[in-house]
């Protein structure tokens, strides 16, 4: 059983994905699954990239025991307005210099899903989001 | 379709891990939204954009895809090709149009990619 944690400043588009570099090639190393290796992949880079356009800042954290990997987003705010807009497709906020950089087609929440086993997230206005996926390693 | 066939197609110039030319692909998807590609990519596959940044590499690494079209002749500084071989991506480059590009891959065989779940 093992737990890290990875900052994720707002804004720093030029170091989006190094958190989730590092979570895949930590996932590899002992020795997970390639395809749950590739979705934990996913979901960590769509959470980064969501925390660097839409946050005010955060972590990624991810935890791994024989049984369970689990990855949690979480930030300081400010919050999504609307939760269940959020996670439809081709529903976006994102600001046009972030389109011009290839993301905020509105696929990131809905992917996220997608790609784990068990999906939840809450947020408030003013106080933040947390977005947990997990991942069984047992009968899959 | 294997990867020197595409760059055959295209008239494809290779940036990068040349010694993976013989490598196949089985399918191909073109945006320059790596949000799509992201939702719509699986592993093994080739992605054609016009878009050249280090995220289409950092998507290419998460999905582990396996080629790169960078398609109407765009500039590829070292910085990118240097972090795709470290991924072991292949980069190729061609002054095709993405709407060319794709009708030529596609009708040379290599069809588009199915989004899996």
């Amino acid at each position: 059983m093992f737990s890290r944690v990875f900052p994720v400043q707002k804004g720093m588009f030029d170091t989006a994905g190094e958190a989730s570099s590092k979570i895949k090639k930590i996932l590899k190393k002992v020795g997970i699954p390639p395809d749950i290796v590739r979705d934990v992949a996913i979901a960590a880079y769509e959470t980064e990239l969501n925390l660097v356009i839409h946050s005010l800042g955060g972590e990624l954290t991810l935890s791994v025991n024989p049984e369970i990997i689990e990855l949690i987003s979480q930030d300081v705010g400010p919050g999504i307005n609307d939760v269940n807009m959020a996670l439809k497709e081709g529903y976006s906020t994102a600001p046009d210099d972030v389109r011009d950089m290839g993301f905020g087609a509105g696929m990131g929440l809905p992917n996220v899903q997608r790609h784990c086993h068990e999906f939840q997230i809450a947020s408030e206005l003013g106080r933040g989001t947390t977005i947990r996926a997990k991942y069984f390693l047992k009968n899959n | 379709m294997k990867l020197a066939e595409v760059a055959a197609l295209l008239d494809a110039r290779a940036l990068c891990c040349l010694g993976r030319l013989d490598e196949e692909v089985s399918a191909a998807f073109g945006s320059d939204m790596m949000s799509d590609v992201l939702a719509f990519m699986n592993e093994d596959t080739l992605l054609l954009t016009g878009l050249v940044n280090a995220h289409v590499i950092r998507t290419a690494e998460m999905l582990e895809l396996r080629c790169i079209v960078f398609v109407r002749g765009k500039r590829v500084n070292e910085e990118i090709v240097e972090l795709a071989e470290a991924q072991n991506v292949v980069l190729l480059t061609t002054e095709k149009t993405l709407y060319e590009s794709c009708g030529v891959l596609f009708a040379g065989g290599l069809p588009g990619v199915k989004r899996k779940k």
